[in-house]
């Protein structure tokens, strides 16, 4: 908003301004309907299942928290441990790699090297799922390339197992961190690192003073996404470890389809419901570190 | 800063590019190179005579059509609106278009099967009915789309929210208007234009999150690309690896075709 214009002001102002605000409003509405349909009413379905229980007899529905206690007890809350401790260290080790990554892309300043690793992460960080899981049990599965040239397998290499998830998931982690910091470090201006130098600051200096600083927010905020993004992997996972790793999201595709129990879709609502918390939390971290990020780079 | 790589960029760029490329590289010898019958391009020929092959990638770029028109459609308008005349809304569009990432693919589209079975549970005689038998199509399921346009509204809102940070929509706009253009012209001539690096992003975006997807559709029971995959994989391990190679390199080139179409504006829309 510019200056607020006085009450007194001319008629035709006003109605100007009235006529130029109409059009703000309505364009955003069917954005809001669709979002309502589509994402509402899933949303409210896994609300109201995750604390509805059919009786299997009378077929009377009832409202409990019983799928809820359900799924933090036993193997389900061992799926929910192990995919907040997978994504808490594949987006740590994501955020710590795709850093020095995309200041080498920045700072090179070469307008052809940047197009290509930019292009090749967009590609990359989606480059998710079955194919991905794929390509790495041809590299490094049982019987992979460099399994069986390097002779992994002696030195006890297991691609089918936590840490092997990890090196996977890093694939389209690092890409994603690199697509989502790039932004913030174009955001230094060049003339900050100039005004810390003339002051007789080192290059290590201004790193911790003055550019990890205003990066701190985008940082987080990247961590955070990738975090996320590790936490809702379900593809990549189901087609590379089966149930060997234990996994929310293979949780819930299980009782979903019907693997384990009948009746289970309940309990497979009230996981799902699990994950959105956790991930809600994620984003409530997330959302006003953008915000404080942009207050920065945005002038 | 004069243009200059130093050892540690080189190192840097180095171990990337090993990381990223190895498992590539490995992923054609493993396809090509088949223990106990030599060098072979086997698992290639065949790809093409496999039953689903065309089929479900049509199935995949159809609908990835579909989603980046109703995506564009419903996004362009509401941020180039928050811009000018909503900015109070903003907050309200920037949690909408963040909620998805809260709610991760796999409980939404368990979401989606529970309302799903509303249909033939509650609404078998309503004509709200009809409405789940069409989205429900097999030959095109209008459901993935809606789910699909869901899952890119954060990346779509963040690529648009950025492009349009790097430009003046405000003086454009009033330029255009002074010029005695209706708004419609303003936004298609004036801004879209200075928008098109940001559009392009969006696209590329929403087609690679719709040609890869697998948890949705296989959970609904679709068959588009990525699923066919997996369903391949589950018998011949070499064509499954040279199938994924070769969605690698279908979505690379189909990425590559975008920005050379539109190639010259990214020095546009990046800072000078």
């Amino acid at each position: 908003m510019t200056a607020a214009l006085p009450r007194a002001d001319v008629a035709p102002v006003a109605s100007a301004k009235r006529r130029r605000r109409a059009p703000g409003w309505l364009a955003v509405v069917p954005l809001l309907v669709f979002t309502a349909i589509a994402f509402g009413l899933p949303a409210l379905a896994i609300l109201d299942g995750a604390f509805t229980v059919k009786d299997q007899t009378t077929g009377a529905t009832s409202y409990t928290v019983q799928n809820l206690s359900t799924s933090l007890q036993g193997p389900y809350l061992t799926a929910l441990i192990g995919s907040v401790k997978l994504s808490a260290i594949s987006a740590g080790l994501g955020a710590l790699l795709g850093l020095p990554l995309a200041q080498a892309v920045v700072s090179s300043r070469s307008r052809a090297l940047r197009e290509a690793v930019l292009t090749a992460s967009g590609v990359l960080a989606n480059f998710g799922g079955v194919p991905l899981a794929f390509a790495f049990v041809a590299t490094l599965g049982n019987a992979g390339v460099l399994t069986m040239h390097l002779g992994l397998k002696d030195s006890g290499w297991n691609l089918y197992s936590f840490w092997g998830l990890v090196l996977v998931y890093l694939y389209f982690l690092i890409p994603l961190m690199v697509l989502t910091i790039t932004p913030a470090l174009d955001g230094l201006r060049v003339q900050w690192r100039e005004a810390a130098l003339n002051n007789g600051a080192t290059g290590v200096q201004y790193w911790r003073h003055v550019a990890l600083p205003v990066l701190a927010p985008s940082l987080l905020g990247g961590l955070v996404l990738l975090f996320g993004s590790a936490f809702a992997a379900y593809a990549t996972a189901a087609a590379m470890v089966g149930s060997a790793v234990p996994l929310v999201t293979l949780q819930i595709a299980d009782a979903l389809s019907g693997n384990v129990l009948v009746g289970q879709e309940n309990v497979a609502l009230a996981l799902s419901l699990d994950m959105v918390l956790v991930a809600g939390l994620v984003m409530a971290v997330y959302l006003p570190l953008q915000r404080r990020s942009a207050r920065w780079l945005d002038a | 800063m004069a243009r200059r790589l130093t050892p540690w960029r080189w190192a840097v760029l180095g171990l990337a590019a090993l990381y990223f490329l190895v498992p590539l590289a490995a992923s054609v010898i493993f396809t090509v190179d088949v223990p106990g019958q030599g060098v072979t391009f086997d698992a290639y020929t065949k790809i093409l005579s496999t039953t689903g092959f065309t089929s479900s990638l049509l199935l995949s770029l159809e609908l990835a059509v579909a989603t980046i028109a109703v995506v564009l459609l419903l996004m362009v308008p509401a941020v180039v609106a928050l811009r000018l005349g909503a900015p109070k809304l903003r907050p309200v569009v920037e949690v909408v278009c963040s909620l998805p990432l809260v709610v991760p693919p796999i409980a939404f589209v368990a979401g989606i099967v529970t309302v799903l079975k509303w249909g033939p549970e509650h609404l078998s005689r309503t004509p709200l009915f009809e409405t789940f038998v069409v989205i429900q199509n097999e030959n095109f399921p209008v459901v993935l789309v809606l789910a699909y346009v869901v899952m890119a509204l954060p990346f779509v809102y963040r690529a648009l929210d950025a492009g349009l940070r790097a430009i003046d929509v405000r003086t454009l706009v009033e330029a255009a208007r002074s010029c005695g253009a209706s708004w419609p012209q303003a936004l298609v001539r004036a801004v879209l234009p200075n928008l098109r690096g940001a559009l392009l992003n969006a696209t590329f975006l929403t087609l690679a999150l719709v040609l890869g997807e697998f948890t949705v559709s296989h959970l609904l029971g679709y068959e588009p690309f990525a699923v066919w995959i997996y369903n391949v994989g589950g018998s011949q391990a070499q064509m499954s690896v040279a199938v994924s190679v070769l969605s690698l390199l279908v979505t690379w080139a189909l990425l590559l075709a975008l920005a050379g179409a539109g190639g010259r504006s990214r020095t546009a829309s990046s800072r000078g």
